[in-house]
């Protein structure tokens, strides 16, 4: 066993009085005391004076960009679960990585977090950071004096971090609350306060008793939070996991049926959000594929749920498609206005072969197909099914697609109580002679 | 022959399953979701990871660290997500990590319109990263194609240990077609080149024969040491410009040197063109209708598809272009990839071919370009 895990390659080069380089000694020790060799223990750091921690340690290691150090260590953690993962970061971290500290405390996966807080930007200049005291002098003038300081163990407690604890780096307990914190099974947040000599001493008096006197002030926090004890992450990841079935591979449509006619259809579905126009055209699709034709299905949709034009754009053929931007439709099925509105281009190309199957009140633009009204609404069918029942009503008319082909592609698509749904419902469709 | 009915997204992420992935992380973004929401049901019966990050600089962030104790990786988003990956896909390349990057595109710029396709970040792929160092981009035209190019993605990161991007669009990756999985091109997995047992690990020193280092994962036996500040080949920071510029130099040389064994392409030449379009994406499916019409009409014109974009596969398209008088590019953007043509086919004219408005580029379009 060691003596210790502090790297011989790369001897700890800290200012004379850091804070850093007393926890980086604690640090060593709390491992020694947990018995954990280099190839058991990673440490992950970011950018600033905590930084270096990685590199002074003999362990694993990842060093990245600044406050993203929790990101590389949930990855680590997640496929190497029985690594000890340690991250450090400054006060400078925990402000710009403020969303990963909440995220990760919020998630508890088995990792440690250290923050080595002196108050300050040390390396770029004293600037202030997210604990700088507004009483402080700090290289940002000041604008420390308008931004009240941010304490990250009422931050931790509050975003559901099961293990807190706000300390000093003079405590002559630290190594003891580090190997707890390490040892802990969930996410541990420890936040030790200290001096930056390079910078933050030079403007401001502190000194290990101040601190102490400080962190005395505050409600003292530093061990389990009981209101926030629960199952680590990764441990509930593999029990909620655990009982998945495998999905299947994806369905292979089998083309056994005719189509009712040769050659190349496109087809326009002009609806709205809530219509269920993009499953219409999934069923449309599936309903050439059963007939060997080769499919594509082009969307456009706001992003808008449940507000706005559904469009779905079809082309069966006998041969590959290529080009799929649907350009002159055999059908064109207009369901609602602001479908039609999106689509106003098309119909002014559409022949006197085209058919728009239009529901009553819908506003056409001038053009020289043929037109038919469909009723649904007096068929008892809703206008969420609309669309659906289109296919239906194109299937009696022997357009596009035949009956047995809206019933393979419905035997596809839906199963059991909702597929006996749908075919109820589309069994009130009647297409009126004339 | 038996088809199936499947979007581009749900294929890339059952190429990614295929490719051995079992790590994904992301955040939902239109046209992307579908590829978390497929990885979703596909990883976690599997004993996979998924993780919606916190933001997308998490969700690289958790790629990283994944990928780095050994899994194989995989992200996807949209421009939008590309901005904020840009500092880790720095980090992926400073240090050699392998992960695999959908970006579906969307109209831009900025959030742009998040329904609706363009190639609008081609130059962004290349380019969006600090030290100006290369990854590969790879260009899909349809559903197959982001099957076998995610799988090839795949490969590409496992080798040459990069980032590999698919640059998709939503016309691709929202767009459902039929496709024969039986006739898909299943390219033979290929894995990292592990620290060989019992010798000193040098953690950036590249493999004998090669440009590329050996892996030793982080949580292994032996220690791995990995960082994103400029490093020598043993992993520590190094201020000495003789092992910068080696390094740097080797970044961009075991990708550039390499691009003839993955540049991917289709070729479609007609005898008597004296012109040849050169286009990549879904745009390339209105070239190849455009290209037998005008052939048709008596105007043969000869058609390349790029399907490796990044590096620039020069070489290739040097050779294909040489007996040609005259190159037109087509790409739904105001002219970005036609920028390298131009570079590389300094002698010939190039005539650009782009839109950027939300539609597709029809065949009808590209033979007005072309002929007027």
């Amino acid at each position: 066993m060691a003596d210790t895990l502090l790297n011989h390659e790369r001897p700890p080069i800290f200012c004379p009085g850091c804070s850093h380089d007393q926890v980086l000694r604690s640090l060593d020790k709390a491992f020694l005391n947990m018995g954990l060799a280099g190839n058991e223990i990673c440490m992950v750091s970011d950018i600033g004076c905590s930084g270096f921690f990685d590199v002074f340690f003999h362990t694993h290691a990842m060093h990245g960009v600044h406050g993203r150090a929790l990101t590389y260590a949930a990855g680590i953690k997640m496929v190497q679960p029985d690594l000890n993962v340690v991250v450090t970061m400054g006060d400078g971290g925990l402000g710009i990585g403020g969303a990963h500290v909440i995220a990760a405390c919020r998630r508890n996966l088995d990792l440690t977090l250290l923050v080595l807080n002196n108050y300050n930007f040390g390396m770029t200049g004293g600037q202030y950071s997210v604990s700088t005291p507004q009483e402080a002098q700090v290289g940002s003038g000041f604008l420390n004096r308008l931004d009240k300081p941010l304490d990250l163990a009422s931050l931790a407690t509050a975003t559901g971090a099961p293990y807190v604890c706000r300390c000093s780096t003079y405590q002559k307990d630290l190594t003891d609350i580090l190997e707890e914190a390490i040892a802990y099974e969930g996410f541990s947040v420890v936040d030790i306060h200290g001096i930056c000599p390079g910078r933050y001493t030079k403007l401001n008096k502190l000194t290990p008793q101040s601190i102490a006197d400080s962190l005395e002030a505050q409600e003292p926090i530093c061990g389990p939070v009981a209101a926030n004890q629960r199952e680590e992450y990764r441990s509930a990841y593999m029990r909620e996991i655990a009982a998945l079935a495998e999905p299947p591979r994806p369905r292979e449509v089998e083309a056994r049926l005719t189509p009712p006619s040769q050659g190349r259809q496109e087809v326009s579905i002009l609806g709205a959000a809530g219509g269920r126009v993009i499953t219409a055209g999934e069923l449309l699709a599936l309903a050439g594929m059963s007939a060997g034709l080769f499919a594509t299905q082009k969307n456009e949709y706001n992003v808008t749920v449940l507000r706005g034009p559904s469009i779905a754009d079809l082309i069966l053929a006998p041969e590959p498609i290529d080009y799929n931007g649907s350009v002159n439709p055999s059908v064109v099925v207009a369901l609602s206005d602001e479908g039609v509105e999106r689509r106003q281009g098309i119909f002014a190309q559409l022949d006197a072969e085209a058919l728009i199957l239009a529901a009553p009140g819908v506003e056409l633009p001038p053009s020289q197909a043929q037109v038919r009204t469909m009723d649904l609404k007096a068929m008892g069918i809703k206008k969420a099914d609309w669309a659906t029942a289109s296919l239906a009503f194109m299937a009696q008319m022997n357009l596009v697609l035949t009956p047995e082909m809206l019933m393979s592609a419905l035997e596809q698509r839906f199963k059991g109580k909702t597929l006996q749904a749908v075919k109820d419902m589309l069994g009130k469709v009647r297409v009126e002679e004339g | 022959m038996a088809l199936s009915l499947m979007e581009g997204n749900e294929a890339v992420a059952w190429g990614a399953f295929d490719a051995g992935c079992r790590f994904f992380a992301g955040y939902p973004i239109t046209p992307a979701t579908t590829i978390y929401n497929t990885m979703l049901s596909l990883l976690p019966p599997a004993g996979g990871v998924v993780m919606q990050g916190e933001d997308e600089i998490a969700s690289l962030g958790y790629c990283l660290g994944a990928s780095m104790a050994g899994a194989k990786v995989m992200t996807a988003t949209s421009g939008p997500g590309i901005s904020l990956y840009s500092e880790h896909i720095s980090f992926a390349i400073a240090s050699e990590i392998p992960v695999v990057i959908i970006d579906v595109q969307r109209l831009g710029p900025s959030t742009g319109y998040a329904t609706k396709g363009a190639d609008g970040d081609i130059q962004f792929l290349r380019w969006g990263n600090t030290g100006g160092c290369t990854g590969i981009v790879l260009s899909p035209v349809d559903v197959a194609d982001c099957y076998t190019l995610t799988i090839q993605a795949f490969n590409l990161a496992e080798v040459y240990r990069c980032p590999v991007f698919v640059a998709s669009s939503k016309e691709i990756g929202m767009t459902r077609e039929s496709v024969d999985l039986a006739a898909l091109e299943r390219p033979a997995l290929r894995e990292r080149a592990l620290q060989p047992e019992g010798q000193a690990y040098m953690p950036f020193r590249p493999a004998p024969g090669t440009e590329v280092p050996y892996f030793a994962p982080i949580g292994g036996e032996v220690i791995s040491r990995q960082t994103s500040s400029m490093h020598g080949e043993n992993g520590y920071m190094t201020p000495v410009p003789g092992e910068i510029q080696a390094l740097v130099e080797r970044l961009d040389r075991k990708l550039i040197d390499e691009v003839d064994k993955f540049s991917f392409y289709e070729l479609y030449e007609e005898e008597g063109s004296e012109t040849l379009l050169i286009t990549y994406g879904v745009t390339s499916r209105a070239a190849k209708e455009a290209c037998r019409e005008m052939t048709a009409a008596g105007r043969p014109t000869s058609l390349l598809v790029l399907k490796t974009l990044w590096p620039v596969p020069q070489g290739l398209i040097k050779n294909l272009a040489a007996g040609y008088q005259q190159i037109a590019v087509v790409e739904a953007n105001l002219g970005q990839y036609v920028r390298e043509i131009r570079r590389i086919l300094p002698d010939k004219p190039v005539e650009f071919f782009g839109v950027m408005d939300g539609k597709l580029i029809s065949p009808a379009e590209i033979k007005e370009a072309l002929h007027g």
